[in-house]
């Protein structure tokens, strides 16, 4: 079978074969040394960068999130803590029916009809495999219903997990604030990957202030995961690791409340629109901090309705509205010792010659009457009856000599006009009224100019000056001191939960006013305790074992047109004026003091010095009348709203 | 003494394994080199399935099905596999074009006959009945073959490579046309054909480049590196290198990779099998494993190079040759060097037919090179 006379020549083929074999077996080892060569820099040199790619394929770090710090107030009591609270929870891919399996939970009622188009939505958002709260805080009888038919609802099951509780509801919560849902506004200032694992945050208060302390560091857990993303324990030989990178649990606040003086506060205002706040002058100390109407915390942390928080915000007694830190009033007669420290300070005042009061006052060349609050007047009046009896005339006739300048600048010394700094945010400044103040909160030319009258009013805090009662109570306590200025503070230690370590936080002193000697705060004192002796509130000192140094107010949110008078009856509740008193004790040796607003409360002396008086027996003498056993009490939902 | 009769004793052991290796025409050195491979792939699936038994069982069972096999080609005289061979390449032909058919009815890739007990793939025949087909034609006529018998060759070849391609498998299909190329290429073909080859192969690439869409163009340029499109196919190929450069030299020890272990890696027990054994094993694992085949490779070709007959060495140098194209194409995909195609790796990828195709044509070489001495 030759082709064109060629004929086999089997020796050549042979060396042609063994020619060819021997090529394909150099091309062999060639080519096998390109794989070793592949090998090598994929196994050695990029050995660290393929061991980091696959180390991040396999490891998911979850974050373990850090129990929120306890807060307690000074004697130990627990303010605000976490608690298990149970949830219904379920796995998606473990759910042969989901739809089905809706069903039946809204049958057996855990969970509501209404709520299932935004069960689904959640169900949807997250991977299969992960476990999604579909009902949270679920009560002994939710979970004794789910437990009798837990067998038909495969996939679904109640998990635990630390959620916000605060055993007092109410009590305190103007001091303490609350957690609550974390919301977008908080989403752009927070740094996310410490809120990773937690749904909720500090809002207002405490919690808010001292947040970052409370909060804690998160820790993590690294987990093995598959190419689904699914944690896995065991793969082949592969064990997961379960690192856990131990966060640090938020620190404990000790705060300067005293829960017992706080609740009886709250007591005494339950029904009311107040504000109290009592502090230790002699380091700033809030003892108590109360605004009432207050609302129930828990609802925030445990996430509140649409409806709930309507009702909250609609209602027009304003539960939410912190009076104590944002209430702005006119301080009325409350700054008169201040005013008459000045006069003393400045040597305008003769403390012993007396003015004569003829219920009204009037500035030279003008006929316009400034009325005092008794139309008769007071007669002769010297320094200490004018801060006993609040003459108005008395400080009428010095502020023309003092001058607003003057008046306004030794005010500002006792804080007034500026946020006192406590440390809790939200705070008002209130307006200490000068003409550099009125140039600029007025528009128009005409409004700008400072009228002499202006001065006159401002000299028993009416007019255009307003004040927070937190204001006046750190007022109050300079005065206690004689002069001693301690920064308002609610928390004064931290502890470290695991060590027990107690930081102090040091009190904060301010500057001391710059006024008069010792004699003249001496004699300002003297008019205040006369207050409580003779003078306007002396019903409420009655029986006190100690010596009680107080000033009544009277905040006017109607004013009264020349030539009328001031008639009760006639004039709707909301116009009535707000009722002050501020005093502290014992005298000799301050304690306490102490700032009551009522809001349309009347008179100061009959409805804010009583309450006083009952706040310093609580402090001083560990007094405590029964509490009212009414926790639930709401704030009133209807509009109305008589006290009687 | 003692001595003396402790070597005699291994003396006669091995003189009597020789032995029944010789009456069973099986190569020691080769039948060695393919044992430790498989041994290895049974290994490396103990852990690719997951510490699976059952996996290692079916894999066993095919591993002795093909070992069988071997043993009963190693048996079977030269001149009945010549006589056979014209008659195996029609067969696969026509069950290739049966299949293409099927497919092409069912609009549906086909590439096997459901034969009721057994699923039997007419491209895997095709990997051996090519190259036989091919030496069949060489083995008469004067060598180097002339441009008339190369003609024929390039029928005989290229039908059914693409009958392969369009069932479409892509992989099979090369693997037939390099498993015939390779017998013309030791056949003698003159080195200017070969080069004309290339020139034509590059020259025809680039007039279909031309012709082609901008998608097409480049899904060819995404085949070509898988790595442009990490979220598909180059995911496999992102994965199955970050599972080798993580092994580094020791590897991350036998059940420990974390890619294979835990799913990243696709294909773990069939194609990408290699990205276990350099992750678990290392670089030294993966060396000892390429090591194994090169030597499997070149002790096939040497003992093709002993033989005298031009159907048998052509036959038994192209099974060689080609049994190293599957281990070059396999691991160089798997590592990143050359584009996705589905070759398996030999003897250790689990699963096809392909085990028992590569064992046959083994029992082949091993009865041509015991009656190498035979002009077939």
């Amino acid at each position: 079978m030759s082709t064109r006379g060629r004929i086999k020549d089997f020796w050549r083929e042979q060396r042609i074969f063994e020619q060819r074999a021997l090529a394909a077996s150099i091309i062999v080892s060639a080519l096998a040394i390109v794989l070793f060569g592949r090998l090598i820099w994929l196994q050695i040199v990029k050995y660290d960068e393929y061991t980091d790619l696959a180390q991040g394929n396999r490891v998911r770090i979850e974050p373990q999130p850090a129990p929120r710090g306890i807060i307690y107030d000074r004697n130990g009591e627990i303010l605000a803590e976490n608690k298990p609270a149970y949830q219904l929870e379920l796995v998606p891919e473990e759910v042969p029916n989901l739809d089905a399996t809706l069903r039946e939970l809204v049958k057996i009622g855990l969970i509501e009809q209404d709520d299932l188009d935004d069960v689904r939505r959640t169900i949807r958002s997250r991977r299969p495999f992960d476990s999604v709260p579909i009902r949270l805080f679920l009560n002994d009888d939710d979970m004794a219903r789910f437990a009798v038919s837990r067998h038909d609802f495969p996939g679904v099951d109640i998990r635990t997990r630390l959620a916000r509780s605060y055993p007092h509801g109410e009590t305190a919560v103007h001091a303490l604030g609350y957690v609550g849902s974390i919301s977008a506004s908080d989403l752009e200032r927070i740094d996310r990957e410490q809120y990773a694992g937690s749904s909720t945050i500090g809002k207002v208060g405490v919690e808010a202030a001292f947040e970052d302390v409370l909060r804690g560091r998160n820790g993590r857990r690294e987990i093995m995961v598959n190419a689904r993303g699914r944690s896995v324990d065991k793969a082949g030989g592969l064990e997961a690791m379960r690192d856990t990178i131990p966060g640090d649990p938020g620190s404990d606040l000790l705060l300067t409340l005293d829960f017992e003086v706080q609740r009886v506060a709250e007591d005494l205002v339950r029904d009311q629109r107040a504000a109290i706040v009592a502090l230790d002058p002699n380091n700033g100390d809030v003892l108590a901090l109360v605004s009432r109407p207050g609302f129930d915390p828990n609802m925030f942390a445990r996430g509140l309705t649409r409806a709930e928080f309507r009702a909250l915000n609609e209602n027009p007694d304003r539960p939410l509205f912190n009076r104590a830190l944002r209430g702005t009033y006119p301080p009325g007669s409350t700054i008169k010792p201040v005013v008459a420290l000045a006069g003393l300070t400045y040597g305008i005042t003769e403390p012993l010659a007396p003015h004569y009061c003829v219920g009204y006052f009037s500035l030279p060349g003008s006929s316009h009457r400034f009325r005092d609050w008794k139309p008769k007047g007071h007669g002769p009046t010297d320094l200490r009856s004018a801060i006993a009896q609040s003459c108005d005339t008395y400080f009428y006739d010095m502020s023309t000599r003092l001058g607003v300048r003057r008046l306004h600048d030794f005010l500002a010394e006792f804080g007034l006009g500026e946020p006192t700094g406590i440390d809790v945010g939200g705070e008002k400044a209130g307006i200490l009224p000068s003409p550099e103040w009125k140039k600029q909160a007025f528009r128009k030319r005409s409004d700008q100019v400072w009228f002499p009258g202006e001065t006159v009013i401002f000299s028993i805090g009416q007019g255009y000056m307003t004040s927070t009662p937190i204001q006046l109570a750190h007022m109050t306590a300079i005065l206690a001191t004689r002069g001693q200025n301690f920064q308002p503070r609610l928390v004064r230690a931290l502890r470290d939960p695991e060590t027990q370590k107690v930081t102090e936080l040091a009190p904060k002193p301010l500057p001391k006013p710059n006024a008069g000697k010792l004699e003249d705060w001496d004699r300002v004192v003297d008019g205040m305790l006369a207050v409580m002796q003779g003078g306007t509130a002396t019903s409420s000192a009655i029986g006190a074992p100690y010596t009680i140094a107080g000033k009544t107010g009277t905040a006017q949110v109607f004013t009264v047109a020349q030539n009328q008078r001031y008639n009760e009856a006639a004039i709707s509740e909301r116009l009535r004026d707000h009722a002050w008193f501020v005093a502290f004790a014992p005298a000799e040796a301050p304690k306490i003091a102490i700032a009551v607003i009522v809001e349309n409360g009347r008179s100061g002396s009959g409805t804010a010095a009583p309450i006083a008086r009952k706040i310093m027996d609580a402090y001083l003498l560990r007094k405590f009348p029964a509490v009212r056993d009414d926790k639930v009490a709401s704030p009133s939902p209807s509009g109305d709203f008589s006290e009687e | 003494m003692l001595r003396e009769d402790v070597d005699s004793t291994t003396q006669r052991t091995l003189t009597r394994t020789t032995q029944l290796l010789g009456s069973l025409r099986l190569d020691g050195p080769l039948l060695a080199g393919l044992a430790a491979i498989a041994l290895f792939g049974q290994f490396i699936l103990y852990s690719t399935s997951g510490g699976d038994w059952e996996s290692v069982l079916r894999g066993s069972t095919r591993l002795a099905i093909g070992a069988l096999l071997m043993l009963v080609l190693a048996q079977v005289r030269p001149g009945f596999l010549r006589r056979l061979t014209p008659w195996l390449y029609i067969t696969g032909l026509l069950l290739l074009i049966i299949v293409d058919a099927i497919g092409y009815v069912g609009k549906g890739a086909q590439r096997w006959l459901d034969l009721g007990f057994i699923r039997f793939q007419p491209s895997e025949l095709m990997k051996l009945a090519v190259p036989m087909a091919c030496a069949w034609i060489l083995r008469e006529r004067p060598l180097p073959p002339d441009p008339r018998t190369l003609g024929l060759l390039a029928g005989v070849i290229l039908v059914p490579t693409a009958l392969t391609i369009v069932q479409p498998d892509l992989g099979t299909g090369l693997l037939i046309l390099t498993a015939g190329l390779i017998v013309v290429l030791l056949a003698g073909l003159q080195i200017r054909y070969i080069v004309m080859l290339g020139v034509g192969s590059v020259a025809a690439a680039a007039i279909g480049w031309s012709f082609l869409h901008d998608y097409q163009r480049q899904r060819v340029l995404t085949f070509l590196d898988p790595q442009t499109d990490p979220l598909g196919s180059g995911y496999h190929i992102i994965q199955s290198i970050i599972a080798i450069g993580s092994g580094g030299i020791f590897g991350k020890g036998y059940l420990q990779g974390s890619q294979g272990q835990l799913e990243f890696l696709p294909e773990r027990t069939t194609d990408f099998v290699f990205a276990v054994v350099g992750e678990e094993l290392g670089l030294i694992g993966a060396l000892v494993l390429i090591g194994l085949y090169v030597f499997v490779v070149l002790r096939a070709i040497f003992l093709a190079s002993q033989m005298r007959d031009t159907f048998a060495r052509l036959l038994s140098g192209s099974l060689a040759a080609t049994f190293f194209v599957y281990v070059f194409i396999n691991a160089g995909m798997v590592s990143g060097l050359l584009p996705v195609v589905g070759v398996p790796l030999p003897l250790v990828s689990y699963g096809g037919t392909s085990m028992v195709t590569l064992l046959a044509g083994f029992g082949m070489l091993m009865s041509l090179y015991a009656n190498r001495k035979l002009a077939a």
